[in-house]
């Protein structure tokens, strides 16, 4: 897992995933970027803050987690911080494992959680009805709460936050 | 003493990454909060507890369990938004 500023190669992260790997037959990738729009106005740029030190913690914990639970051979879970503009990767989420189900449910179930469970916040530069520029601090989505229910039985009690 | 640490918006509207309170040592997360409140009245929709997060050495914290001292470090966040 890595907590970084600078952008990260996936065709790079894939062969790593690869390499001297002849027991997984399924990789699964997800890329989360920044887009051009949120709320109605156009988006300039997103800047990641974190809390460093927890940051790693967690994305360690969650990374265990996905072992734990899933038959996975690798993860790798990466999120960038600092100052990203349009279509800049923000947040990589891969693993491999013999069969396809577990390295599916092993991605989804680390988005879910680092959706809402992680410490990272984000700020948002978009243009405002007059084309000034602005920033306001993205708010957490009530759906992306409700992800994280569906892997109750998992036992994730190590990375529930209040509420 | 116990000292707070700020992140995002709680940060940028209470004006300080590090808040030092005077309170007792241990003291509750309750008091903890209730202290930032009064030093800082207008932010007290944004204290909340939904909308302000503990975290005692890096770890989750609940408002009615934990207990802090002035040798853990103690963080008070928004709801998070990564990935």
């Amino acid at each position: 897992m890595s907590v970084q500023h600078q952008d990260f190669d996936v065709a790079a992260e894939y062969a790593q995933l690869r390499q001297g790997n002849n027991a997984d037959g399924a990789l699964v990738f997800f890329v989360g970027t920044v887009r051009d729009r949120n709320l109605g106005d156009g988006v300039c740029g997103l800047r990641l803050e974190h809390y460093p030190g927890m940051s790693e913690r967690i994305l360690t914990e969650l990374v265990e987690q996905a072992f734990e639970r899933w038959p996975v051979s690798r993860v790798r879970l990466l999120h960038r911080v600092g100052d990203l503009e349009l279509s800049d990767q923000i947040v990589l989420v891969a693993a491999s494992s013999p069969h396809r189900e577990a390295a599916f449910a092993a991605c989804e179930f680390l988005m879910d959680f680092l959706k809402s469970r992680a410490p990272f916040w984000k700020q948002e530069a978009y243009l405002d009805a007059d084309g000034t520029r602005c920033l306001r601090w993205i708010e957490g989505r009530e759906k992306d709460r409700q992800a994280l229910q569906r892997w109750d039985n998992i036992g994730a009690d190590s990375l529930s936050g209040s509420s | 003493m116990i000292q707070v640490l700020l992140f995002a918006r709680l940060r940028d509207r209470l004006g300080a990454s590090v808040v030092n309170l005077e309170l007792p040592s241990p003291c509750s997360l309750a008091q903890v909060r209730e202290a930032l409140v009064s030093g800082h009245p207008d932010a007290a929709e944004l204290l909340a507890p939904e909308r302000a997060l503990f975290a005692i050495n890096q770890t989750f914290s609940n408002d009615d369990q934990d207990v802090v001292t002035d040798r853990d470090e103690v963080a008070l966040f928004p709801p998070m938004t990564g990935g």
